[in-house]
């Protein structure tokens, strides 16, 4: 499935957070959206998802969504939202529940998916007594019980320690290696955005205008850390975002 | 090389578990005031010897008299509760989920809160009944208005990301209340409980008070009236006991439910 953005306005009050957006995201792809803090990153995501309504501006989806989807457009968030009152299984269950599926099937999704995250062993675990590495590992497994069209991460790595957060990385590409999935990956972490971008959209600070669209050449899976093509993309990130980074820092929140 | 140790200065303020302290405390003070009616220097006009409180106690139970004052009790308070807490839980949850509710009744309930509940007990024998109506209906509505105000509280702290979350995987509204926002308010709901059913013990006590002939109301009353301060005191200790009980009992129930808490 792919989705489109056209002309996406939004603002707060007399505060003009998003600012005629037009992006495309092709099916299969990951897109990375970055930019300093409070350039309304979080905003177009939850737009994307229909959890917010833009005041101008329309977000479509186009194609169909695959075979045995539960949900399109699925989200996994920065803070895991997990249900502190169920365990691994029952999260992962819950958004299930709503869709009558024979016992047995639940069974089995639920078994494949924390294989596929490397959770089988921590099924009846309650979030508490995971570390956070592990939180967000059954945040994903829960999207992908739903076997989501588009995957929509709003900085799903950034609440993680730098350890966690590479090897998480290299399980996210796992993931789409083994089923390629359209994404969206909402970060302010340039590495990760040149980890895991097919193309990396690049949003000024506030009101957010797209500046640049950028191709992120080769695979993922042959992405590693250090290696220089992407250090030079990053850095080419880091000059077009420094001086807003640097201006947005300074600005009043609610100024 | 440093020669001086680094000083020690992070500990204290942090509440930490000792076990007994409360109870000996409540012994001290108990042997306090049996040295004090024994010796003299406490009349007994003043406080009643605790020896003889528990005697009167033990009479109560051997004679059966404690069980006819106590059952009627203890049916009334559950009677009363029970209808005024799952009246105030579903109120409550009303109230958290729906703007034009929360419009019309925040300001009903603020408005009745403070209302001392025992004065309305004329009120509520003309419209109930002499009998167990009216005390039921003064323990329901004294119960009712704190734990409206616990539930949508803690409707309100609910994490807005968990309602979210559910919508963003497309569950009904249903299950996102069934789901998340009870058991998310479950923990405050509880702890209104506690304040909840200690309103409904002092309720009871005042509505038996006023007019009933069994009960630990009516018990400590005529107790009262003949200034036979064993007896005042033994009503006294059942409801003290009620409380801790009652206290206890929601304690173990937070326990069960409240397990992901840790």
């Amino acid at each position: 499935m792919e989705l489109a953005v056209r002309g996406l306005t939004h603002c707060y009050g007399d505060m003009v957070v998003l600012d005629d957006v037009s992006l495309h995201i092709p099916a299969g792809e990951i897109l990375c959206v970055v930019g300093p803090s409070g350039c309304g990153k979080s905003t177009l995501l939850r737009m994307l998802g229909g959890l917010e309504q833009p005041d101008w501006g329309e977000v479509l989806q186009g194609g169909t969504p695959p075979e045995g989807c539960l949900n399109p457009l699925t989200y996994v968030f920065q803070d895991f939202a997990l249900l502190p009152w169920r365990s691994v299984a029952g999260n992962i269950s819950l958004v299930l529940e709503d869709h009558r599926l024979p016992g047995d099937r639940v069974r089995a999704i639920i078994e494949d998916v924390l294989a596929r995250t490397r959770l089988s062993d921590f099924h009846d675990a309650l979030p508490r007594q995971l570390s956070g590495g592990m939180k967000q590992r059954v945040a994903i497994a829960r999207a992908l019980a739903v076997n989501p069209a588009v995957m929509l991460l709003d900085e799903p790595l950034s609440a993680l320690d730098a350890q966690t957060r590479e090897l998480l990385m290299e399980d996210l590409v796992a993931l789409w290696e083994r089923q390629p999935f359209t994404g969206v990956y909402v970060t302010h972490n340039l590495a990760e955005a040149v980890r895991l971008g097919h193309r990396i959209a690049v949003l000024s600070r506030r009101p957010g205008r797209v500046r640049e669209v950028i191709e992120v050449p080769g695979t993922l899976s042959e992405r590693h850390a250090g290696d220089a093509g992407l250090e030079a993309i990053q850095a080419h990130l880091w000059a077009l975002m420094r001086d807003e980074a640097v201006a947005a820092d300074l600005e009043l929140l609610d100024a | 090389m440093p020669e001086i140790r680094v000083p020690f200065r992070g500990g204290g303020f942090r509440p930490e578990a000792r076990r007994g302290t409360g109870i000996a405390v409540f012994l001290l003070l108990l042997f306090l005031i049996e040295w004090g009616t024994r010796t003299g220097w406490i009349s007994n006009l003043t406080l009643p010897r605790p020896s003889d409180v528990a005697a009167t106690l033990g009479d109560l139970a051997r004679s059966g008299a404690l069980w006819t004052h106590l059952l009627p009790s203890l049916s009334r308070l559950a009677v009363g509760s029970v209808l005024g807490i799952s009246a105030g839980i579903g109120v409550g949850v009303l109230i958290g989920l729906f703007s034009y509710i929360r419009a019309g009744l925040v300001p009903l309930v603020a408005a009745i809160f403070p209302i001392p509940k025992i004065a309305l007990l004329p009120l509520f024998v003309i419209w109930f009944g002499i009998d167990e109506g009216s005390k039921y209906a003064l323990i329901a509505l004294g119960t009712f208005t704190p734990t409206v105000v616990a539930t949508y509280g803690a409707v309100d702290n609910v994490d807005r990301g968990l309602i979210r979350m559910g919508q963003s995987f497309g569950l009904g509204w249903w299950s996102i209340v069934r789901k998340i926002v009870l058991p998310g308010a479950l923990p405050g709901i509880l702890s209104g409980l506690r304040v909840s059913l200690a309103i409904g013990i002092i309720l009871l006590v005042a509505a038996e008070m006023l007019g009933a002939e069994h009960g630990i109301g009516a018990y400590i009353l005529q107790a009262g009236a003949l200034y036979d301060l064993e007896r005042l005191f033994a009503g006294v200790v059942i409801l003290s006991c009620l409380g801790v009980l009652t206290s206890w009992a929601i304690g173990k129930i937070e326990k069960r439910l409240l397990v992901w808490r840790g």
